[in-house]
């Protein structure tokens, strides 16, 4: 994420607000991908992540916007998923990261399973600053690195 | 003192547009009966055409004569709001774009100023004027309230449409004796799932179905929730005394959920339909022979 160019096709802010918002990232960000020539499995994987980052967003944050944003660098290209919002923020963000921890009723796999599905991962919270959550995955032929290889991921287990 | 004189002026022109629709209500019917947006919707009766028109003019008396000119919510529209919007869904439902039947309502004005002007011994004097710029005020007004209208009935259209996709995707199949399947398309969010959980339990009691197939080839996006949602139906249809059994994950979803670290592991699973009916089949102690292509049947 550092001198990254954004490319074809323009970066979009779609909103977060209800249950169909989250059909529309999806949506978008199979469309991108897909025009970014990500294969179908890492398709699924960024969409499936994007689902799981939007619903908290929802759940948690109390609605906020998805930021898609198409990369380029050098020859690499990929995919930033930003899901952004002004909600009360994660207090401690190694337990949100952990299999099976939730606040929400859900299964406790969201925050540590899209982690697990993208190739960079990094959580920007605070009581009370809100939540930003980046993912980011690179087009590849091989099988992505497992986690822990993302550059940065502040207060990560 | 040029405030209150404005003010008189617009009061006596207001009064001046009620007094001419109510005079020349026969008229202008008549007149707004041959425009599109009537003469299209009342195709089969001009007597109900120029009813329905009579009404909007009346409508249009009383929210000048209440002097809410600019007022969309004023209470003169409410008796015609339904026809209205009548009227629009029923252009709207031929092809007509929102800008096409606000341009029809729009084509209502001409007629009705052309009566007004002629009701002025002089066009050009300022009464006259005021009065056609209340007039062009208040079918400005109208145009809104029939845009309103029309949106409204979009959004209810929408969501009637929202709940007949809930019902129809979700349909229980009774495959085999004792063996129903629901093949689920789409996005599972919570309602569907309910949805798909109520008609499958149903299915199994009214069927004494032992086996139910969950297919969720058409399902595009396997996240935590879809997958939670998943296994609280299967974990429902075992307290029913049926089995379950999820069909249809694709290569790509098999090794997301994988990744996600969702276990699925107490769920008997299968890749394909067939599969997943094969193995009811199987267990009921019903052996199905291969294709006579395949050469000699399995035993």
């Amino acid at each position: 994420m550092m001198e990254v160019l954004p490319r074809r096709p323009a970066p979009i802010a779609l909103p977060i607000g209800s249950d169909a918002d989250l059909a529309r990232v999806r949506q978008h960000v199979r469309l991108v991908a897909t025009e970014l020539g990500f294969g179908l499995v890492q398709q699924t994987k960024l969409v499936t992540a994007a689902s799981e980052l939007a619903r908290n967003t929802l759940v948690h944050g109390g609605g906020g916007q998805a930021e898609i944003t198409p990369l380029e660098e050098g020859h690499r290209t990929g995919l930033r998923l930003s899901f952004v919002d002004q909600g009360p923020g994660i207090r401690d963000v190694a337990l949100a990261m952990t299999d099976g921890y939730s606040t929400g009723g859900g299964l406790g796999l969201g925050l540590s399973g899209a982690e697990r599905l993208v190739h960079e991962f990094a959580i920007e919270t605070g009581p009370g600053r809100g939540t930003t959550v980046t993912a980011v995955a690179w087009v590849t032929g091989v099988p992505a690195p497992r986690s822990g290889a993302g550059p940065r991921r502040p207060g990560a287990r | 003192m040029r405030v209150s004189e404005h003010d008189a002026a617009h009061e006596a022109a207001a009064q001046r547009v009620t007094d001419f629709l109510r005079r020349r209500r026969e008229q202008i019917a008549q007149r707004w009966a041959d425009a599109p947006l009537f003469r299209t919707v009342f195709t089969v009766s001009r007597d109900e055409a120029v009813e329905a028109c009579k009404a909007v003019v009346d409508a249009l008396a009383e929210v000048a004569a209440d002097g809410r000119l600019e007022d969309i919510s004023a209470p003169g529209f409410a008796a015609v709001r339904d026809q209205l919007g009548r009227t629009a869904a029923s252009r709207a439902r031929t092809g007509s774009s929102p800008a096409q039947i606000a341009d029809e309502v729009a084509g209502l004005r001409a007629p009705v100023t052309e009566l007004l002007r002629g009701e002025f011994a002089d066009p050009s004097a300022p009464e006259a004027h005021e009065a056609v710029l209340t007039l062009a005020v208040l079918m400005g007004t109208l145009r809104l309230v029939v845009m309103e209208t029309a949106l409204d009935a979009g959004e209810e259209l929408i969501e009637r449409q929202r709940l007949q996709l809930m019902e129809v995707a979700t349909p229980v199949i009774q495959l085999w004796d004792g063996i129903v399947a629901v093949p689920l398309i789409g996005t599972l969010d919570s309602a569907r799932s309910q949805v798909v959980m109520e008609s499958l339990l149903e299915a199994i009691v009214d069927q004494r179905a032992e086996y139910a197939i969950l297919d969720i080839t058409g399902v595009p996006t396997v996240d935590s929730l879809v997958a939670q949602h998943l296994m609280k139906t299967v974990a429902a249809a075992r307290l029913m005394g049926a089995e379950c059994i999820v069909s249809g994950i694709r290569p790509a979803i098999a090794q997301t959920i994988v990744h996600l670290g969702i276990d699925l592991g107490s769920v008997v699973t299968r890749a394909g339909l067939a599969d997943a009916l094969a193995y009811a089949l199987g267990r009921q102690g019903i052996v199905v022979p291969g294709r006579p292509a395949a050469g000699a049947s399995r035993s």
